[in-house]
């Protein structure tokens, strides 16, 4: 699988601030990549450099294979950005604005004409194709951005906080729109600050923090790297013997609470064995057995929390 | 399909322009400033220079209409743009600056030509016979892309504030129209005044206007067009390099 993004050494300095440190990352034809960070550590002017906003202090992107400083043109006719702020014409019909795209990426009127009543369609936005932007909701803005950025059909698509604010109509329409052009293999950069949306849509995720990615990875594994130890919670349906759980390999320490045995782990799988083959010898037979996992959450808090100086 | 060629970049051009038509141009209070403004200035001079003949004040009323109207609105586009977050649209599309300054440039200089055609009409109106009409037509052509280079000129600095750059726009521009020869004729001039005069593309287009209407002319008139040629030419590579350098300051 090919890189449809590659950053290296990318940086950006505003003053004395350097808001994006010398990062590099790729992202795989077809992927969906989150790109998370606190407020302020770097997303926004990392995604506008990437689409070619504005230009990187040093460092280069290649995007779908071309360099986004040397070759913009090229580089921004294969991709489309949904960012945070809606920023379709307020004074232009969702129409016209649909065709206006449809003009700056040079595709054929009637092309363009199927392709925007098509979007209009599935975003729910047809019969009021020919009012004007300034009299739409936040959320069937975000929706017509999000027409106008598709109408090229783009390999790759930048999205920044693309839900933000939105009604859980518009947001299930728009998350639910992002797996279909997943499975379609549109490669999707998404920014968000949703954990529960980057954990569910999500191959890959980057956390960055002060202008700096600090994590890379899938999410599952990123939540289980946080901690070096994990926790298991199990009931039985009879009482068994405390020092019976504490001696079983690779259980570091064991809590009881109500009917449940909270239980420290350096080796989840190698515990939960052990456990299987404790209850058939004490002759119980397991209730619940569960593994409290840190969520993406735990995760991005502990990887974004600034390290004191 | 390139879409980094010329002609499709000229292409996409056009799209800047039909859209700056829609959304700035064709609105009342547009239209009727780009009209009613060289109007007064010409009907406040009409009053106060009795002495002056009526054809070197619709000469000068050409001149000035489309001076004002191609600047009218360009100044202002990319700081509206840029408020509204468009700009940042249109930055991620695939476009070259070159091309969006040149979108904006090509709807100024229609509009221009548009409202100055109405004086053009008013002059005849009024009686003046038109001499050489075409010669009034290039130098309107010309002279309106000229214009328009300096309303793109006037929104380089990189503020997303209008009314920054409209006041911006009236410290040159009203200035510019009293040492163009359109109230003051340049044969009245004194030398410093000729030698100021020499810097307005203005002039030039004011002395073919004059020419059009009466026969007369100050400079002979393949220099007015060579002049506005040259104007045109420097302020539009000018004024293209320099959005490129300031664009980014405006994300």
């Amino acid at each position: 699988m090919s890189e449809a993004i590659e950053v290296t050494d990318l940086t950006k300095i505003f003053g004395t601030t350097v808001a994006v440190d010398h990062i590099s990352f790729s992202v795989k034809e077809g992927e969906i990549f989150g790109f998370l960070g606190p407020n302020g550590a770097g997303k926004t002017t990392t995604t506008r450099m990437l689409t070619g906003v504005i230009p990187p202090d040093s460092g280069s992107a290649l995007i779908l294979d071309h360099d986004i400083q040397h070759q913009p043109v090229m580089a921004k006719q294969g991709f489309g950005v949904v960012p945070e702020t809606s920023n379709a014409y307020a004074d232009l019909t969702a129409w016209q604005n649909l065709m206006l795209m449809g003009d700056l990426y040079g595709l054929p009127h009637a092309h363009a004409s199927d392709r925007a009543s098509d979007l209009l369609k599935t975003l729910g936005l047809l019969e009021r194709r020919d009012q004007k932007v300034q009299a739409y909701s936040k959320g069937m803005k975000q929706r017509l951005i999000l027409a106008m950025a598709l109408l090229h059909k783009p390999g790759l698509l930048f999205l920044d906080e693309p839900t933000s604010g939105l009604d859980v109509q518009s947001s299930q329409m728009i998350l639910s729109l992002l797996r279909d052009l997943s499975q379609e293999g549109t490669t999707i950069f998404l920014t968000t600050h949703n954990m529960e949306e980057a954990n569910r849509l999500c191959n890959r995720i980057a956390i960055i923090r002060s202008g700096k990615i600090v994590a890379l990875d899938a999410p599952e594994k990123l939540k289980a790297a946080i901690d070096r130890l994990h926790r298991i919670e199990v009931s039985f349906d009879r009482d068994i013997p405390a020092n019976g759980l504490a001696r079983l390999p690779g259980v570091v320490h064991v809590d009881r609470t109500g009917d449940k045995w909270q239980i420290t782990v350096e080796d989840r799988d190698l515990v939960i064995r052990s456990l299987v083959t404790f209850s058939q010898q004490q002759g119980a037979v397991i209730a619940t057995l569960n593994t409290l996992a840190p969520s993406l959450d735990d995760a991005f808090l502990r990887l974004t929390r600034e390290v004191p100086p | 399909m390139n879409p980094a060629g010329f002609s499709e970049q000229v292409r996409r051009a056009w799209a800047i322009a039909r859209k700056d038509i829609r959304i700035y141009y064709i609105k009342g209070p547009v239209l009727i400033f780009g009209i009613f403004m060289p109007v007064f200035l010409f009907l406040a001079f009409l009053m106060g220079s009795r002495q002056l003949p009526l054809a070197f004040l619709v000469s000068g009323l050409v001149g000035m209409a489309l001076f004002f109207t191609a600047t009218a609105v360009s100044p202002a586009i990319f700081p509206w743009e840029g408020q509204a977050k468009t700009l940042e649209r249109l930055a991620s599309c695939p476009i070259t600056v070159e091309a969006i300054v040149f979108g904006d440039m090509i709807a100024s200089t229609l509009f221009g030509i548009g409202i100055t055609l109405i004086t053009v009409i008013i002059g005849l109106a009024l009686g003046l016979p038109l001499l050489h009409a075409i010669t009034l037509g290039t130098g309107i052509l010309l002279a309106a892309c000229c214009f328009s280079a300096i309303g793109m000129l006037l929104a380089v600095p990189p503020t997303n504030t209008p009314s920054n750059i409209m006041m911006l726009s009236s410290l040159i521009k009203f200035p510019m129209v009293f040492i163009s020869g359109i109230f003051i004729p340049l044969e009245q001039m004194p030398p410093w005044g000729l030698a100021l005069a020499a810097f307005s593309p203005l002039t030039y287009f004011t002395d073919i206007v004059r020419y059009s209407f009466t026969g007369t002319n100050y400079f002979p008139v393949p220099g007015d067009v060579a002049a506005l040629i040259l104007f045109t030419i420097v302020l539009t590579a000018g004024t293209m390099y320099l959005h490129k350098r300031t664009m980014p300051k405006r994300m």
